[in-house]
């Protein structure tokens, strides 16, 4: 039957090929852009670490004085903790891993003749950094505790500036100039670089594409004078050169919970420093916050807000599109009622109807699924081309690839329902006696 | 024209008028929103900038050591004010729209509160002629004010400030601001001179409040100084470009030279802003497509269906005009209900938009242009199929199809 109903289907849609043709397009539009920009924002609010982000927690404390708090609202929190507190709080061993990280435009020298100096993105962070976030190591390792505390000049590389510097060989324990220090390779990475950058929200830098290039020991990175990229004060300045004692906050705190206990424990911890803080006077706050990982990625809007807009405007374009399309199936299934009276009276039953029209609104599904899939190619190719920092990962993956025939399809069944069923309640007998 | 036929027909043909009408409503509703975003963006992107933006470049360098600024910067000036073109160069600590804020709060009194980011800049000597800054009121700094000024800790160790008209008016209302003392952070400073409204470094992150707060201080060569401002004719500016980070390549070799035009800079900072209006560009063309296209279509589907109704209004005296204005009618009636429904749906958009993005209040007049281009569509859609049924021969009524 369903062959019969297709046949029925190919030959009906041939019949009026520009009305068919329009259709289409139409669908193929609405779902090309969709698919598009779902594709965008599916990359860019996608889960960095899916493994362990549910592990992964982010506190903050507020040093601010009650005269200037951090917000004017007052309902947000200083995004960043000063010096004193990451240290107090990592010393403290009460998460299983626990990191400080700050960000630095860095500049590095090739070794003599390799080339000129070029500027890269720094991680300065402390030691737990590397096993916290699974970094995936080619050569090498991360540094110790005992190498933050001794202000070691170390360094982990990306693969890519590995290659660029050394041939993509193993570098480890080769030297490489930061900043015009020579800091000694510890570790290679391999291509590592989580979407969005999670731990540098707010530390400065782009919150999408390449990985960063090199990752050196927080304190040791420090003394030989490499600054922050965002600092913010809260006191009369910044004293740059004391940075460490400066009311300033520039760090960003990242510890490991593995269950809802630890959670639970290290919220209370975290309450208690602050109060502490506040009886020895450092702090005239007690409040404190503690967000996992994607909660922190959701309140912080690192989703570009343009993005979502782009997402909502194509949803209202494919709408559009589709409600079109129930336009035209209409005004064809309208036009074949003599077919339809024919049919019937010849014993097809309403069901067979309905079955016949809701194959003809399927195959202009599927053909407007294969067309938009090309629209879609097309839309994330022209994103490619985009100046956006996320340019480079605008890919459709199998999920949205299959995920665009299911939307052609559904949005198609959907335009095809209103169609068929003023079709399958055609009176035969009018149809007849009018001909 | 009678509407009363018009109307008892489409009575008879509710589900097509119904889709018709809902297709102009979502079409209008979402093109209103979609061209309010687009005119806010355009705003953004030609916001105006009190510097001499066709004329002026930037070099950057990076890397060097700054316990030598005091030599190098002077030598640097030197090879630049030396390339063909070159009217006037001067050290700056960064430029409108760098991306890289330098904000400060600052007050008219020693305890004041503010809310306002104020974006801070240092001038090397010359820096307001490489800039082309206006002057509105008071002067620009002297030489001893350069010589004897410097920075620390991002605050200047000089007496004396420029701010901009905006900032002037912001803090001292209908007074004089020239004399007037600033303050931040314990310290003051004097104004001398009031300038055109000069960009934040920043105005996304400054805010509304922040985009034309800004202010200038003298300063001696200093190691934070990591642009050179260079002013020339708008035609010589990518050869001066070129030949600067050629010459400072040569002085600097241990330096990270980099070098753009401002016209540049600015096309940077607004990269992401001009690809978000061309992708709501792209979308309201191809959506006002597929619109004219469905409407061209149905009514195409309606003429086929009533050819023996117009033959015999054509056969009982109506002329072709007749035929034509009918489904003129027809489409306009529509059209109306579509749009009264998409004005009264863009504005709910718009609400939900504001409560959920960082979207402001829809200007009441978006609504009736949006509605009436909807309106101008939809008569040129039904054009074409009202042409083919005044074609239609009076002979069509006498034949039985």
């Amino acid at each position: 039957m369903f062959g019969y109903y297709l046949d029925l289907a190919l030959r009906s849609l041939k019949r009026n090929k520009v009305l068919t043709a329009l259709m289409v397009l139409a669908l193929a539009l609405g779902i090309g852009a969709t698919i598009t920009t779902l594709t965008v924002l599916k990359l860019l609010s996608g889960d960095p670490m899916p493994q362990k982000s549910a592990q992964l927690f982010y506190p903050q404390l507020d040093p601010y004085p009650v005269s200037q708090p951090f917000s004017r609202s007052g309902k947000r929190m200083p995004f960043l903790l000063n010096y004193v507190d990451a240290m107090n709080l990592i010393h403290a061993h009460k998460a299983e891993r626990q990191a400080a990280i700050a960000m630095s435009q860095v500049k590095l020298t090739p070794p003599s003749g390799a080339g000129k100096p070029f500027y890269a993105q720094g991680v300065l962070a402390t030691a737990d950094f590397f096993p916290m976030f699974d970094a995936p190591f080619r050569y090498g390792s991360g540094w110790s505790a005992a190498d933050d505390d001794s202000r070691a000049q170390v360094a982990v590389i990306a693969g890519d500036l590995n290659a660029r510097l050394f041939g993509g060989a193993n570098s480890v324990g080769r030297m490489i100039r930061i900043e015009d220090h020579d800091f000694r390779i510890v570790g290679v990475l391999r291509n590592w670089a989580p979407q969005p950058r999670f731990y540098a929200v707010h530390l400065g830098g782009h919150s999408y594409g390449k990985g960063d290039a090199v990752f050196v020991p927080l304190q040791g990175a420090r003394a030989d004078g490499m600054m922050p990229s965002t600092m913010m004060g809260y006191g009369k300045s910044i004293d740059v050169e004391h940075l460490e004692s400066a009311p300033a906050i520039w760090l960003g705190l990242w510890v490991q919970l593995p269950d809802a206990a630890d959670v639970a424990a290290y919220k209370l911890f975290l309450g208690n420093y602050a109060q502490e803080q506040v009886a020895l006077g450092r702090f005239q706050k007690s409040h404190i916050a503690l967000s996992g990982l994607m909660a922190w990625m959701r309140s912080e809007h690192v989703v570009p807000e343009d993005v979502r807009l782009q997402a909502g405007l194509a949803f209202g374009f494919l709408l559009i599109c589709v409600v079109n399309t129930v336009g035209l199936l209409l005004a064809k299934c309208l036009r074949r009622s003599r077919e339809i009276g024919v049919r019937r009276a010849l014993g097809a039953s309403r069901g067979a109807i309905f079955a016949q029209f809701m194959v003809e609104a399927g195959i202009v599904g599927v053909v407007g699924g294969v067309l938009g899939l090309v629209f879609a190619e097309l839309g994330l190719w022209g994103i490619r081309h985009q100046p956006a920092q996320y340019a480079d990962l605008a890919h459709l993956d199998l999920a949205m690839f299959l995920f665009t025939f299911v939307v052609a399809l559904a949005a198609s069944l959907v335009a095809g329902l209103l169609p068929a069923w003023r079709a399958c309640v055609v009176a035969p007998a009018p149809q007849l006696k009018d001909a | 024209m009678e509407i009363r036929p018009i109307l008892s027909s489409l009575r008879r043909h509710r589900i097509p008028a119904v889709l018709i009408v809902l297709e102009i409503a979502l079409a209008c509703a979402v093109l209103g929103n979609a061209v309010f975003m687009i005119g806010q963006r355009m705003a953004n992107i030609h916001w105006s900038n009190g510097i001499d933006e066709a004329g002026v470049s930037v070099v950057t360098v990076n890397g060097t050591d700054p316990g030598l600024a005091a030599s190098d910067i002077p030598r640097d000036l030197v090879a630049l004010r030396g390339i063909a073109g070159v009217t006037a160069a001067a050290p700056v600590t960064s430029m409108p729209l760098d991306q890289n804020p330098a904000l400060t709060g600052f007050t008219t009194t020693p305890d004041g509160k503010t809310t306002v980011n104020t974006s801070v800049y240092f001038l090397g000597s010359g820096g307001e002629r490489a800039l082309g800054l206006h002057l509105l009121q008071g002067r620009f700094f002297n030489a001893d004010e350069y010589a004897d000024s410097g920075l620390k800790d991002f605050q200047s160790t000089g007496h004396v400030v420029l701010v901009t008209g905006s900032d002037a008016q912001r803090l001292w209302p209908g007074q004089d601001a020239l004399g007037k003392t600033l303050y931040a952070n314990g310290e003051s400073w004097t104004v001398v001179g009031v300038v055109g409204d000069v960009l934040a470094q920043d105005p996304n992150f400054s805010g509304p409040g922040g985009r034309y707060s800004s202010v200038f201080y003298p300063s001696r060569p200093d190691g934070m100084m990591g642009d050179y401002v260079l002013r020339s004719a708008p035609q010589d500016r990518d050869r001066v470009v070129r030949e600067a980070v050629q010459a400072l390549g040569r002085l600097e070799p241990g330096a990270v030279v980099e070098g753009k035009t401002y016209a540049q800079m600015r096309t940077d900072y607004f990269a992401d802003t001009s690809s978000m209006v061309w992708m709501l560009v792209l979308v309201c063309v191809v959506m006002l497509a597929v619109t004219a296209f469905g409407i061209v279509g149905l009514t195409s589907f309606w003429v086929g269906q009533r050819r023996r109704q117009i033959g015999i209004r054509r056969a009982v005296g109506a002329t072709r005009g007749h035929i034509m204005q009918y489904f003129q009618t027809e489409n306009f009636l529509l059209s109306g209900a579509g749009v009264v429904l998409g004005m009264a749906l863009a504005f709910g958009i718009n609400l939900y938009l504001m409560r959920h993005y960082e979207i402001t209040r829809m200007p009441w007049y978006y609504l009736p242009v949006s509605a009436l281009a909807l309106w101008l569509l939809g008569q040129l859609a039904v054009l074409g199929p009202a042409l083919r049924a005044a074609a239609v021969p009076p002979v069509v009524a006498t034949r039985s199809v």
